[in-house]
């Protein structure tokens, strides 16, 4: 990576991600899910880049490893313009205030014996910042902006319902004021009437912040509402990033095409019409993913080449990027 | 058409530490021979525990307190719990959301099959069951029934355990299929797999399925008709284009506007339904949805709607549609006149 674009809030470059199989050893060798692979792709300042694909292909995990929970096999991850993928827990700490991560489940990540002022204030006590008077004060301040009251401080995290919570896990990936927060499927939890909710204030914040968004969601239609770029995973690889309207009206890689199709339109009428393009089969094993193009088991169109050699991403025109042999 | 199944001012509460929940307050619709009727609510808004009262498999906390369920000639909320096991399984049969719980792991799926043909065909060789789940597993499009039949739970995808489910509910050809939110926990290439394969099955089939969701897309792919609930009440019912296109409830409006459509533009905000769900402990004395509507007036805190019949097959509680409701600010002014 040469040079270093200010615009640039985010960028991976080639990253992968290896877990080895416990216990079990093949010809001598330990078996890793190959869980990331190679995947590059980068997000302006103030934007949204929405992740999607099926469970298993590795959105949530690039999530974070970006992050840093885990440590990458290779690859480089660039924040802000300082690479972090070599810096250790202690190294990153102070850069933990630029990224922060809001979670699927709010029943999950939220601890039943803190309350909520304690949940929001931990990143500012983590990071030294303030007094308790203060905290209390940004606290109050930062639950406001998200909808809920001061007299919600000091209640539990079991006494709100699943928009309530998450509404409280916003609050605290926010109240460090980060400049890139990463989203792993945020509303996927949460009753349809809520989700437009906290879809909603997601964006308020980001327009009055300027704050970036990487986006991960299984539920396309969403994503394509919220995200900016939006880029597809399959098994591991990114197979295809573009802008989301083009992504949406144009899908080049046959993968794309099929996830599109297979998202149920909320209209009778439009239902009718639809084309039958869906996928076949399931998702390969991540241990030993399929050899050359990795969509080429379940491809309609797949060659003999699909199956040997393997795609790489190219950019066809406009930003819009995509690997498939097939896509000319 | 005649209905094959009724449900008639059906209550089911739960009884807690913290009082009694009413999750089910006075439903009643029917089931028409060979249709997919969706059933749409919120967590919450009473929609499985309608189809648990139906088939009697509430906890021990929960009893229903009135109503009836008509099936061919037998009231189901009176039988007996062996009376009952005939018709589970047999005449009525369901699937679940989660297809790993509701599996046995130590079991093999022809076996798990198999179990569900022979409780309800007794005397049939061990032959002629193999043969059975064969056919059954081909019928839901699993590869190579043969071998797969021999196969354990935990070897199948998610995609693969739901069509075993499937296959299980199928087993002894019953005239009813329950499924609850069978996509749920499925991704979209896979829930679209699965109601591609509910969609064959009904046209060959021509069962009559109550299908259980939240996702109004799936709902618009595969049911003929709607029921909309909300704080354990029907708040409207419609034929599927009616739904969609002459919502005649500001719930189900809201519902609507809060999904982004296909072409929805970004720069246009998504229209959520404010607040939240009413707590079923202590539900508002009138319509369950007066805290969270735009159009709420006075009588709508104090008394529960009645029924407005818009035509035979659209009904829908809502007090904008009583003939004294005022026509400003009233969305369904037009439908009112009509």
């Amino acid at each position: 990576m040469s040079g270093t674009n200010p615009e640039l809030i985010l960028e991976v470059r080639d990253l992968t991600m290896h877990f080895p199989v416990p216990g079990k050893r093949i010809d001598g060798k330990r078996p890793v899910v190959h869980a990331v692979d190679g995947v590059s792709f980068s997000i302006r300042r103030g934007h949204t880049l929405g992740l999607v694909g099926e469970s298993g292909c590795g959105k949530s995990t690039c999530a974070r490893t970006i992050i840093r929970i885990y440590d990458p096999t290779s690859g480089q991850i660039k924040l802000d313009g300082q690479n972090i993928e070599n810096l250790t827990q202690a190294q990153l700490k102070p850069l933990r205030q630029k990224m922060q991560m809001i979670f699927q489940d709010p029943y999950a990540s939220l601890n039943a014996r803190m309350t909520v002022r304690d949940i929001v204030a931990e990143p500012l006590a983590a990071h030294g910042i303030g007094t308790e008077r203060e905290r209390t004060e940004r606290v109050h301040e930062m639950l406001a902006k998200v909808g809920l009251s001061k007299e919600h401080a000091n209640r539990y995290a079991h006494e709100f319902s699943g928009g309530q919570r998450q509404r409280v896990g916003i609050s605290r990936a926010l109240i460090l004021h980060p400049e890139l927060v990463i989203c792993d499927e945020p509303i996927s939890a949460l009753d349809v009437s809520i989700q437009a909710q906290v879809v909603n204030l997601l964006k308020d914040i980001q327009d009055e912040w300027g704050i970036t968004y990487l986006f991960i969601a299984h539920d396309l239609s969403m994503v394509r509402y919220v995200s900016d770029d939006v880029g597809v995973m399959y098994l591991g690889k990114l197979v295809e990033l573009a802008d989301s309207d083009e992504i949406y009206a144009h899908p080049l890689h046959p993968y794309t095409q099929g996830l599109l199709a297979s998202i149920p339109v909320p209209s009778p009428r439009l239902a009718r019409q639809k084309e039958e393009v869906s996928i076949e089969g399931d998702i390969p094993s991540p241990i030993a993913p399929p050899t050359g193009c990795r969509f080429h088991t379940r491809c309609r169109y797949a060659q003999p080449i699909c199956s040997q050699e393997e795609p790489v991403m190219r950019d066809v025109g406009g930003g819009h990027q995509v690997a498939c042999h097939l896509c000319k | 058409m005649e209905p094959i199944l009724e449900v008639k001012d059906l209550h089911t509460n739960f009884y807690t530490s913290n009082g009694v929940v009413q999750a089910v307050r006075g439903v009643s619709f029917s089931l028409e021979k060979g249709e997919i009727l969706g059933i749409v609510g919120e967590s919450g808004s009473g929609k499985s525990v309608t189809c648990m009262s139906i088939l009697q498999l509430l906890s021990n906390t929960a009893r229903v307190t009135q109503g009836e369920v008509h099936f061919q000639g037998k009231n189901l909320v009176t039988l007996n719990k062996k009376e009952i096991r005939q018709i589970r399984g047999g005449k009525i049969s369901m699937v679940f959301q989660d297809p790993m719980s509701s599996l046995n792991p130590l079991m093999r799926i022809g076996e798990q099959i198999g179990e569900m043909i022979r409780e309800h065909n007794r005397g049939m060789s061990k032959k002629e069951v193999e043969a059975e789940v064969v056919r059954l597993m081909g019928l839901v499009r699993i590869p190579e029934p043969e071998k797969r039949l021999r196969s354990f739970p935990h070897e199948f995808s998610g995609g693969m355990r739901q069509r075993v489910m499937i296959a299980m509910a199928l087993a002894c050809q019953p005239d009813v299929l329950i499924a609850d939110e069978p996509t749920t926990a499925l991704d979209v290439t896979i829930q679209d797999q699965i109601l591609k394969l509910m969609r064959s099955l009904q046209k060959e089939f021509q069962r009559s399925v109550i299908f259980i969701t939240h996702d109004l897309g799936v709902v618009a792919e595969l049911c003929s008709r709607v029921i909309v609930m909300y704080g354990g009440l029907i708040m409207e019912e419609a034929l599927i284009d009616d739904l969609f296109e002459h919502p005649a409830h500001p719930y189900t409006m809201g519902l609507l506007r809060s999904i982004p459509g296909a072409s929805q533009d970004r720069s246009q905000r998504l229209v959520p339904i404010p607040g939240s769900p009413p707590d079923m402990l202590n539900p508002p004395k009138g319509c369950p949805f007066v805290h969270r509507c735009p159009y709420a007036r006075n009588i709508c805190a104090q008394e529960l709607p009645p029924y407005t019949q818009l035509d035979a097959t659209h009904r829908s509680m809502c007090w904008l549609l009583s003939p004294d409701a005022p026509a400003d600010n009233n969305p369904f002014k037009e439908v009112r006149e009509n």
